[in-house]
């Protein structure tokens, strides 16, 4: 079974990468999951398959994208989503620099655009941004030729966790192809919370939103989004639920009075073990992390058997290790 | 002074007095001399003649709010570059906005943007004051002064006064001067730091939103005031179906209050942003030119149910006037991240040619929309020699062809604004020529003018 599954990966790596696309010219960014056909979300999870087989290997490391520079640009703070893309540009031979904003010349007044310019100038093939403001990675995908691979932007899109929550949850369930999926929490601003809904729904999922009315943004649902439904009520979301996924509560909402209290949220919303079992019997529990552990989750049921937290931040770096071969692994 | 201008051949539409028919209209000595065939022996010994067949020849348009920028923020726009480019767009009088650096709140500023017009406009420029000194909210400006310097209006745009208390002395205290109280209708605490309409669409670029209820509720309170008050209250650039039908009862109560819409708000609706193309053909997915800074504007666009219910209320006369809260940036403000990127369109090139896309699509007849930039604003500003064809009006005219076809190229306006969410659309209908005062404030080259009679005056 071993020596299958490595001769399937080396034929992978030997050849020049598949073309990810969305019509005729081959995908050169990663910037939602939006665009992405259903044929090409299938691709990256196949592709991660092979990539985490050289991820759990002793030696962890390919010459595959060995002469390639990534550099990764984080305008905020970042633990798991930064150092999974170090690991896995480094997993694949390739150079890694990474700049943040303090300590690079946007502390001087340069524009985002001229930051990008430079990367591209200095030698990189990929830049992979995460940004404060929504749209940032759009902006400079229009003005470099190399690809840009989005690491959260704002409230707007976390494309990369999108696919390794999917990549996570077809391990289990086999096929996302009616699987009911709960995401709980604050909505309104989460990237991941958006970029889920669009990999969920192509492949076949189906998507319950679960938070106090001030935390969903409006219009997500029909029409502009078919099979996402709302339910306020966490007993009733969690009925039939295949996936649960509690997104971290920043405290911080209370304050700006979204909210009248933690204490409430935790009331009606934490997810807890008497909740938990509302669920089908064999659900289990994604986070994207970072957790704020006795608000919207409690410590059993993040560390508990139905937990695959930790198992989402392995497969990042496979999804990763994917995205950055596909990506930049086929140019020549 | 000008010779005397014969426009032969239009057809002449001056919805103001129940004009719309083909025929010659002369102007001499900068006003319009007669309109119609003249009698024999009426037309003088030397004249120039514009041969307007096939184009529409109406009342120069008068817009009542733009931004000049002078003085403050030159390297958006300069006094000499906005009125050009109004000139471009077919108006002859343009209201400026106060909301200069120093702000027009004194005499002073009022005299200085009148010179600066007077030497360097290409077209009229109607100063409009601040609200508030500083247009800070706190304290009401000198009202009397203002007026006497000659604004025509009073407003904080952009700005709007959030005390209501002040609104509400201000409102009375304005009644002494007969002055007009633009306001720009923004509950600032529900637009907190939205950038653009909240839907959908915000919801799924992940930007934030500026509910319809932002404008709403001071939409309504204006209309409170103004009832209170029996001042003179004008709604700037509405943009939601709400804000319409609480003008649209307002009106029907007989409160003074009356609005405006831009252009914009009339033709694109908030999946702009997304980077969707005039033909509103709509991609499955974001591309690359989605955050499209240059459909970033306060209000925002909104959605085809709002544009629906604004263009109702334009046809019902809910909605008095087109304005095109003409908003011109320089590039560096808007090629960057959306969420610091500056708000506003650079609007007067192509005012007309957008609106002339409801005409063709049938929503929306000629005469009316003339009306709506020419005797409804007049009417508004309650100036009678402008946006009429009339014997002794002032030679205010504006010609243009309803089916000329040309594509929106940024960097030929004449605005310093090249931030235009209509780059590279083809619109149907351009301003062939635009006469302010009897003289030509601009001229596309393809009009040919020809001097009739003798070409050079006897002396002595």
């Amino acid at each position: 079974m071993r020596t299958t599954k490595q001769k399937e990966e080396k034929a992978i790596l030997a050849e020049p990468a598949p073309s990810l696309a969305t019509g005729p010219s081959r995908r050169r960014h990663i910037l939602d999951l939006d665009d992405f056909t259903r044929e090409e979300i299938e691709l990256v999870l196949e592709t991660a398959d092979a990539m985490r087989e050289v991820f759990g290997r002793e030696i962890k490391k390919v010459p595959t994208l060995r002469g390639k520079t990534v550099v990764t640009v984080f305008y905020e703070p970042s633990t798991r989503t930064r150092i999974s893309f170090e690991q896995a540009a480094k997993s694949l031979s390739a150079d890694v620099i990474n700049l943040g904003a303090s300590g690079s010349s946007t502390e001087k007044g340069e524009s985002l655009i001229d930051t990008a310019r430079t990367i591209q100038a200095l030698g990189a093939d990929a830049i992979v941004m995460r940004h404060y403001h929504a749209g940032a990675p759009y902006l400079i995908a229009q003005c470099v030729d190399i690809s840009v691979i989005n690491g959260g932007d704002g409230c707007h899109a976390h494309p990369t966790q999108g696919l390794l929550d999917l990549y996570t949850m077809k391990e289990h369930l086999g096929t996302m192809e009616g699987a009911k999926v709960v995401i709980i929490g604050d909505i309104l601003h989460s990237r991941v919370a958006r970029s889920n809904i669009w990999g969920l729904t192509k492949m076949g999922a189906e998507v319950v939103l679960c938070a106090p009315p001030t935390l969903v943004p409006v219009g997500l649902g029909p029409p502009a989004f078919p099979s996402v439904t709302m339910e306020p009520n966490l007993d009733r979301a969690l009925e039939g639920a295949d996936v649960i996924m509690p997104l971290r509560l920043q405290k911080e909402r209370q304050k700006r009075g979204l909210l009248p209290s933690v204490r409430e949220y935790i009331q009606f919303y934490q997810l807890d073990s008497r909740r938990l079992a509302m669920a089908e019997p064999d659900a289990f529990v994604l986070h994207p992390g970072p957790m704020n552990e006795g608000v919207e989750i409690t410590p059993e049921v993040a560390h508990g058997a139905q937990s695959v937290i930790e198992e989402q931040v392995t497969n990042g770096v496979a999804v990763r290790m994917a995205l950055l071969y596909l990506l930049v692994g086929g140019v020549q | 002074m000008a010779i005397p201008l014969l426009i032969v051949g239009g057809r002449v539409i001056d919805p103001g007095q129940g004009i719309d028919k083909v025929g010659d209209l002369l102007i001499d000595g900068g006003s319009i001399a007669r309109v119609g065939q003249g009698e024999e022996g009426q037309t003088p010994e030397q004249y120039q003649i514009f041969h307007a067949e096939g184009m529409i020849v109406c009342p120069g348009l008068i817009d009542l709010h733009c931004h000049l920028r002078e003085p403050g923020f030159e390297e958006k726009e300069t006094i000499a570059t906005g009125t050009r480019a109004a000139a471009r767009g077919g108006f002859t009088t343009v209201c400026c906005m106060a909301n200069t650096n120093p702000p027009i709140d004194s005499r002073a500023a009022v005299e200085f943007i009148q010179k600066k017009a007077a030497a360097e406009g290409a077209v009229r420029v109607l100063p409009i004051g601040c609200i508030t000194k500083g247009r800070k909210g706190q304290e009401m400006v000198e009202m009397g002064e203002l007026a006497g310097a000659g604004v025509v209006a009073l407003s904080d745009d952009g700005d709007p006064v959030g005390d209501s208390r002040l609104m509400r002395y201000v409102l009375e205290y304005s009644r002494s001067f007969d002055l007009i109280i633009i306001d720009h209708c923004e509950d600032v605490s529900l637009s907190q730091d939205g950038v653009m309409n909240e839907g959908w669409v915000s919801t799924k670029l992940g930007l934030r939103g500026i509910p319809a209820a932002a404008e709403e509720v001071m939409v309504a309170r204006d209309i409170a005031l103004a009832e209170m008050t029996g001042a003179r209250v004008h709604i700037a650039h509405v943009s939601t179906a709400g804000s319409a039908d609480l003008i649209r009862r307002a009106k029907d109560k007989g409160i003074p209050v009356t609005a405006e819409v831009t252009p914009h708000h009339l033709t694109l609706t908030e999946e702009r942003v997304m980077g969707y193309g005039w033909d509103n053909k709509k991609p499955s997915s974001l591309s690359l030119i989605a955050y499209d800074t240059n459909a970033k504007v306060n209000p925002p666009l909104r959605t085809a149910r709002d544009i629906q219910a604004l263009i109702a209320a334009l046809k019902e006369g809910v909605i008095d006037a087109i304005a095109t809260d003409h908003a011109p940036h320089e590039d560096v403000e808007k090629i960057c991240e959306f969420d610091i990127a500056a708000f506003g369109i650079s609007g007067l090139e192509t005012a007309l040619g957008s609106l002339l896309t409801l005409v063709h699509s049938g929503e929306v007849d000629l005469p009316t929309l003339i009306s709506k930039l020419t005797a409804e604003p007049a009417k508004i500003l309650r100036k009678s020699e402008i946006g009429a064809l009339k014997a002794g009006a002032s030679g205010d005219v504006t010609i243009f062809d309803p089916e000329a076809e040309w594509i929106v190229e940024p960097s030929a306006f004449a605005s310093k604004g090249k931030n235009t969410p209509l780059a590279g659309c083809l619109l149907k209908g351009k301003v062939m020529a635009t006469i302010c005062r009897g003289e030509i404030a601009h001229k596309e080259d393809a009009v040919k003018l020809e001097t009739i009679g003798r070409q050079t005056r006897v002396r002595g």
